[in-house]
C-alpha cells in the first residue's frame, strides 16, 4: 500500500471541499438547525411550560398512537419521571431526534463526496490524479476514506454540540444531564459510520453518472428520504428507538453501505474513468 | 536491459467505431526527443495514456522501461512524468500546495519536498506568486505550473502533450529551452506529442506523423524529407552579368520548377536530385561564375503537408 500517495489525497480532498461554499454552508447549516437551534428552542419551550396546563397534560391523549405500541422498558422508563414535562422532554429527545440526528452524517459525507468525485470530474483534476503512481484500488480507498471520516466526526461532534445544548436548557427542571445511554451509544458507533457510508457511497454511485457538483449534489440528496420515512414511522408509533433497534436499524443501513462501497470499488477504473472524461 | 524507453507492437484502442490507435508499432531510444505528430483526433492523447498504463489497449504489445504498463502501471508511473493536455490543477489551492501533494503522491523523498518544490517554483518562474490560488493564474502561468509539476520527481521519461499551445512566443521559448535542457543536459527521454512542426522540428530527433490512429511516416526530419521527396528549393548564386544565360539553362531543364529571381540570386525547386550535376556541368560550360548552389532546408511542414496531400486523407 502507499500510504503517503493516499494520504496526500486524502489531504488534498478535504482541502479543496474546504474551499467551496456550496459545501461549507449545507456543512456547517444543517448541523447547527438539526443539532443546535431545534433542540435548544424545544428545550427552551419546555422549561417555561406550565406543567399544570392543558396542553402539557393532555400530551398522552393527543399523542395517541405512539403511546399505544410503547414497549415496556420505555414505560418503566417514563414511570420514573414526576411530571409530563419531563417525559415529554425524554421522549422528545431520545426519540425522535436520533432520526433527524441520522440525517447528518449521511448528509455531510454525501456533500463532500459531491466535490470530491462528481467535482473533481467537473474541474478536470482527476487525469493528473490517474497518472499518479497509485493502483486503482488505493486510489479510490484514498477517495473514500476523507468523506467517510469527516461523516463519522461530523456526526460525532454533532452529538457533542446536541448533548450539551439539550443539557443546558432542560437541567433546571430535569435535574440530569442529557447522558449517552446504550442506545445513544450504539447510535454514535454502530449507526453513524454505516449511515456516513450510506451517504458516501450512494453518491459515489450518482457521481459515476452525472458530470458536476451540482447535478451530484441534488441527485445524491435523495438518499436522506429513507431516512425522512424513518421519522414518519416513529411519530406514527411504529418504530421505537431501543439498543436492539438501534442494532436492526444499523445492520440494514450496513447492507446497501457495503454494497454501494463495494460496487464503488469494482467500477474505480482508471481506464474507464478517464474514457469518461 | 533494452536501450529502448518505449516499445510499441501492434497497438490497438478502439473507442466503439473509432480506431483511436490502430495498429501502432514504434520503439523510442533511451534519451531521445521524439516527436508525435498528428491532426486533431490523430491518436496522440490516446496513446499517452496507453503508454502509461491510464487507458487499456485492446490488442498489442506496449513495453514502456521494461515494463508493462497495464500490469505494472504504480511502478511505471513513478518514474514517468507526463504534462497533460489541459494542465489539471486544483485551482482552488496554491502552487506550492499544488506541488506539495504531487510530490508526496510521486514519492520524492521527505525531507527534499520542500526544496525540491521551491526550486521548481523558481525554475519555473513562479515564486513570487507561489503563494496565490492557481484559479487567478493566466493560462501561461497555468501551463508552467503543469510542467513544473510533471518534472517535480525528475522522471527519466517525459511526456509533453502540446506543451505550448495557448503560450506566447516568448513563454513557448522558455519551454523549448526546458526540453532542450531536460534531454541534453539531463539525459532524459521526452515523448513530444504537438501540432507546432516548428517545434518538432527545432526540437526532435525524429518524428512519427500520425493519420487516424495509424503511422503514416517516421523518422528524422531529414529522412522524412527524402522518403517523402518533397520539392526542395534551390538558390543559385551566379555572377549578375551572366543571370539571363543561367535562365536559359535553367529553362530548359524540364524537372525544375518555379524559376524566380532576385536582386542576388536564382531559386528554383525540383524533386529530382539527379539534375544537379548535369545543371552545374551546363552552367560552367557556359562560363556561367557559380558561387554556389544551396538547397533550402526542407521543413516539417512542407513534409507535413505533402503526406496530407499524397495521402488525401484530411476532409
Ligand atoms: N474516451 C473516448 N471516448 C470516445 N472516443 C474517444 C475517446 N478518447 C478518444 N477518442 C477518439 O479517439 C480519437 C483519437 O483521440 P485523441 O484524443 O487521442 O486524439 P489527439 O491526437 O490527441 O487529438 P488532439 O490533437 O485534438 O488532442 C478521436 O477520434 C477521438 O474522438
Ligand atoms: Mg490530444
Amino acid at each position: 500500500m502507499n500510504t503517503r500517495a493516499m494520504w496526500a489525497i486524502i489531504r488534498k480532498d478535504l482541502k479543496v471541499v474546504l474551499q467551496s461554499k456550496s459545501v461549507l454552508i449545507p456543512l456547517i447549516m444543517v448541523p447547527l438547525i438539526l443539532l443546535v437551534l431545534m433542540p435548544g428552542v424545544g428545550g427552551l419551550l419546555l422549561a417555561n411550560a406550565d406543567a399544570d396546563s392543558e396542553m402539557i397534560t393532555d400530551f398522552r391523549r393527543e399523542a395517541g398512537a405512539f403511546f399505544d405500541n410503547l414497549p415496556d422498558t420505555f414505560s418503566t422508563r417514563l414511570d420514573q419521571y414526576d411530571n409530563e414535562v419531563q417525559r415529554i422532554t425524554y421522549i422528545l429527545f431520545n426519540m425522535f431526534f436520533p432520526s433527524l440526528y441520522l440525517i447528518l452524517p449521511v448528509m455531510a459525507a454525501n456533500v463532500i463526496a459531491a466535490d470530491s468525485f462528481a467535482g473533481e470530474k467537473e474541474r478536470k483534476t482527476l487525469e493528473a490524479l490517474l497518472y499518479a503512481p497509485t493502483t486503482d484500488r488505493e486510489l479510490y480507498l484514498a477517495k473514500i476514506v476523507g468523506p467517510w471520516v469527516a461523516g463519522i466526526a461530523i456526526g460525532w461532534l454533532g452529538y457533542i454540540a446536541f448533548a450539551l445544548v439539550v443539557t443546558a436548557t432542560t437541567f433546571s427542571y430535569m435535574g440530569e444531564a442529557f447522558i449517552i445511554d446504550g442506545t445513544w451509544l450504539l447510535l454514535i458507533i454502530w449507526i453513524v459510520p454505516a449511515a456516513a457510508g450510506l451517504g458516501l457511497g450512494a453518491m459515489v454511485w450518482v457521481s459515476s453518472r452525472v458530470s458536476t457538483f451540482q447535478e451530484a449534489y441534488q441527485l445524491g440528496g435523495m438518499i436522506v428520504i429513507p431516512l425522512i420515512l424513518l421519522i414518519l414511522g416513529q411519530v406514527g408509533g411504529v418504530v421505537y428507538f431501543s439498543p436492539l433497534i438501534v442494532l436492526i436499524i444499523g445492520a440494514v443501513l450496513w447492507v446497501p453501505t457495503i454494497i454501494l462501497i463495494w460496487y464503488g470499488a469494482r467500477s474505480f477504473k482508471r481506464g474507464e474513468l478517464i474514457a469518461r472524461l | 536491459m533494452t536501450s529502448y524507453a518505449i516499445n510499441m507492437q501492434g497497438v490497438t484502442r478502439r473507442f466503439g467505431d473509432t480506431c483511436a490507435v490502430d495498429d501502432l508499432s514504434l520503439s523510442v531510444a533511451v534519451g531521445e526527443v521524439f516527436g508525435f505528430l498528428g491532426h486533431n483526433g490523430a491518436g496522440k492523447t490516446t496513446s499517452v495514456r496507453l503508454l502509461n498504463g491510464v487507458l487499456m489497449a485492446d490488442s498489442g504489445d506496449i513495453r514502456v522501461l521494461g515494463l508493462d504498463p497495464q500490469t505494472e502501471g504504480p511502478q511505471l508511473r513513478s518514474r514517468t512524468g507526463v504534462l497533460t493536455e489541459t494542465p489539471s490543477l486544483d485551482e482552488r489551492l496554491t502552487a506550492t500546495d499544488n506541488l506539495t501533494i504531487y510530490a508526496d503522491l510521486y514519492g520524492v523523498p521527505v525531507q527534499q519536498v520542500k526544496q525540491r518544490v521551491s526550486t521548481m517554483l523558481e525554475t519555473f518562474g513562479l515564486s513570487d506568486r507561489a503563494h496565490e490560488k492557481v484559479g487567478g493564474y493566466s493560462k501561461g502561468m497555468k501551463q508552467r505550473l503543469a510542467l513544473a509539476r510533471a518534472f517535480l520527481h525528475e522522471p527519466e521519461l517525459i511526456f509533453l502533450d502540446e506543451p505550448t499551445s495557448g503560450l506566447d512566443p516568448v513563454a513557448t521559448q522558455e519551454v523549448h529551452e526546458m526540453i532542450r535542457h531536460v534531454s541534453q543536459d539531463e539525459g532524459r527521454t521526452v515523448f513530444l506529442c504537438t501540432h507546432n512542426l516548428v517545434e518538432a522540428q527545432r526540437l526532435c530527433n525524429r518524428v512519427a506523423v500520425m493519420e487516424h490512429g495509424r503511422l503514416a511516416a517516421m523518422g528524422t526530419p531529414k529522412e522524412l524529407a527524402r522518403e517523402i521527396g518533397t520539392n526542395v528549393t534551390y538558390r543559385l548564386e551566379i555572377g549578375l552579368e551572366q543571370r539571363q544565360a543561367a535562365l536559359d539553362i535553367l529553362k530548359r531543364i524540364p524537372s525544375l520548377m518555379d524559376v524566380q529571381s532576385d536582386d542576388e540570386a536564382l531559386m528554383f525547386t525540383s524533386t529530382d536530385r539527379e539534375m544537379i550535376p548535369d545543371l552545374l556541368t551546363q552552367l560552367v560550360s557556359t562560363d556561367v561564375r557559380v558561387y554556389a548552389l544551396t538547397p533550402q532546408a526542407t521543413s516539417l511542414e512542407d513534409i507535413y503537408l505533402a503526406l496530407h496531400a499524397r495521402k488525401g486523407h484530411r476532409q
